[in-house]
Order: C-alpha cells, then sequence, then structure tokens
C-alpha cells in the first residue's frame, strides 16, 4: 500500500461521503424509528431516547439497554449496563483497527469526532471508497455526520409517531440493513481466494448464533474471519 | 455512599446510565485505532485486516437470512445479483426490498 497517495482531508469528500451514504438511508431510518417506538412505549422522556440516540448511536446497544432500562438506578444496575453495552459494541474494536491507517496523519480532535461517529454502515462506505483508491478522511467524516442526523431525526419520528408507521414486513424493510450489507458485499469480491475468509465467519457466526444467546455472533463471525484471513496465503 | 446511591436513584441515574453507556461505546469505537497505532502491520496482519469487511458482513448476513428462510436468500440474492451487474448500490437495495415484498405478497 506504500505506492498509495498521503491521506488528507477536503470538504468536497465531507460532500461526497454524504452523498455515498444514501443507501444506508433506509435502514437507519427502520431501525432508529423501531428504536424511539420502543423507547416511547418502555415509557423512557424523550430525553432520555434521545441521549441514547445521540451519545451512544449505536443500534444493537440502545435496543438491548432498553431491555435493562430502569425507572430508578442504582449502581449496580449502571455497571450492568454498562457491561452490557461494551460487549455488544466490542465489535467496533475491529472497525477502528481496519481504519488506523487511513486515520494515521489526522489531528486527534477530528479523529476522535469520526470515530465518535462510527457504524457499521459508514464503515463499509468508507471502506468502499478507501479499497477503491480514495484517500480523503472526509468521506468517511461526511458518511458519520449524515448518518448520525438521520439517526436523530428518525429516533424523534419513532418516538412521537411510532404507531402511525406502517407494518415494515409488507415492503421486506425489516430486512433491509441486511440487504444493504449484501449490496457493500460486491464491491469488495476480488476473487473466489478473498471469499475464503468471509465463508469461516459466516459458518462461525452462524454456529455461535445457534448455540448462544445475545449478538457475540457478529464478532465470534468477525474474528474467525479476520484470523482465517492471516491464515490464508 | 448514600449522598452517591441517592443521586443515582433520582432522574439523574437515567443521565449518569447514558454517560456510561457512552464512555463504553467510545472507547471501543476508539480502541481498534489506538491498538493498530502499537501493532506492527506485517503482510500477515494486513490480510487480516483486509478479511475483515466481507468477515463482518457474513458474520451479520448468514445468521438472518437463514432464520428468515429462502425468501430472505433469495431477495439477499437478487440484491447481490444487481449489483453485481449494474453496480449502482440503490438499485441492488431496491431489487433485494422489491424482490422480498413481492415473494411476501405472493405467499
Amino acid at each position: 500500500m506504500s505506492s498509495s497517495p498521503r491521506p488528507f482531508f477536503s470538504l468536497a469528500g465531507l460532500r461526497y461521503g454524504a452523498r455515498a451514504s444514501l443507501p444506508a438511508f433506509p435502514g437507519f431510518i427502520m431501525f432508529a424509528v423501531a428504536f424511539g417506538t420502543a423507547a416511547a412505549q418502555k415509557g423512557l422522556t424523550l430525553f432520555e431516547a434521545m441521549g441514547l440516540s445521540a451519545f451512544v448511536y449505536a443500534g444493537a446497544s440502545q435496543m438491548v439497554g432498553l431491555e435493562i432500562w430502569q425507572k430508578a438506578w442504582t449502581p449496580t444496575t449502571i455497571l450492568t449496563i454498562m457491561t452490557v453495552t461494551a460487549v455488544v459494541n466490542s465489535r467496533m474494536i475491529l472497525l477502528g483497527a481496519t481504519l488506523q491507517p487511513w486515520l494515521r496523519y489526522e489531528p486527534i480532535p477530528r479523529s476522535a469526532l469520526n470515530l465518535f461517529l462510527i457504524t457499521e454502515a459508514g464503515w463499509l462506505i468508507g471502506t468502499r471508497y478507501y479499497n477503491e483508491g480514495g484517500r480523503d478522511v472526509g468521506v468517511l467524516l461526511g458518511a458519520g455526520l449524515i448518518l448520525w442526523l438521520v439517526w436523530q431525526f428518525a429516533t424523534i419520528v419513532g418516538f412521537f409517531a411510532g404507531a402511525l408507521v406502517p407494518e415494515p414486513r409488507t415492503f421486506g424493510l425489516d430486512l433491509v440493513m441486511p440487504i444493504f450489507f449484501s449490496v457493500m458485499l460486491v464491491p469488495l469480491w476480488k476473487g473466489p481466494r478473498t471469499a475464503l475468509p468471509w465463508i469461516v465467519a459466516g459458518l462461525v457466526s452462524y454456529i455461535t448464533h445457534a448455540l448462544l444467546p445475545g449478538y457475540g455472533y457478529i464478532v465470534a463471525g468477525a474474528l474467525a474471519g479476520v484470523i482465517a484471513g492471516m491464515l490464508i496465503e | 455512599m448514600s449522598d452517591m446511591s441517592s443521586f443515582i436513584a433520582s432522574p439523574w441515574g437515567a443521565a449518569l446510565a447514558i454517560a456510561a453507556m457512552t464512555l463504553v461505546t467510545f472507547l471501543c469505537r476508539i480502541g481498534g485505532v489506538v491498538l493498530m497505532s502499537h501493532v506492527r502491520i506485517t503482510p500477515r496482519v494486513e490480510r487480516g485486516l483486509r478479511a475483515l469487511p466481507g468477515s463482518i458482513i457474513l458474520a451479520t448476513i448468514l445468521p438472518v437470512a437463514l432464520d428468515n428462510g429462502w425468501p430472505a436468500i433469495v431477495a439477499l440474492g437478487a440484491a447481490i445479483a444487481v449489483m453485481a451487474t449494474t453496480r449502482i448500490d440503490l438499485l441492488g437495495l431496491a431489487a433485494g426490498l422489491g424482490t422480498l415484498s413481492i415473494i411476501r405478497a405472493l405467499l
């Protein structure tokens, strides 16, 4: 990769990243509306729901957090929700690991913001651009900013109007995230050999999912894929 | 300590819970970058990291696809096929959603 140009940052990149994020909007809207609706049903205030969406900003952990949300907190329940959140979001460590070469020359505050806004969808959009030879860090930030805004907006809609949203299954929207992910798989394809670790990841994930409850299957499968990638010459 | 407990039990407890969740999530988000800036990226490590995006995707979608049966698998297949032929991500997305809704409408 030493022949690649040095990473840089531009406002044009911000705009490109925001535009490139469009295919992720339906999944984000679906998930955040569902979260807003569930939060309202669970009795959270708007501030609590928005606090989770604005600062935690990680869908699976927000949903799991709702299941253990308390009316009156104790040190133990705070520690519990913290631990569960860390477990669900531990897969983000892997996302960051692949971004390090790209963010190497960035000022720390901008990297902190960029990483605060990292989601799997934004990371996949950034990764696609990076794999095509792009090095503008603005693209990653642009994707992160626009997706964060969509998430906040959709949380509010779900909170107030969740009951008015039509049955998502009719339009296949319950599977919109997996469909978006499979679309993003295509530009990653560089021949059958690149797919060997993916198959290992899928199988390990499926077996873990069948045996264990919770979201641990994603990180188990992803780690298996990385190890397979390291072992396969 | 009882001051602390009554503070946590007050409405501020929710803010504290959100702050705690935010903190650990942010640590997960920056953890990989911090870690990799201390690791020498050998060709082997690079191969592993290159395999990660596709691995995360498969690890996320395969259990969902198999749990949802053949309509889901056909819909994901349609999304991949349209994306592979057109290279337009929005078309791939529409193909997947459209295929799934049509199958469900007919069932």
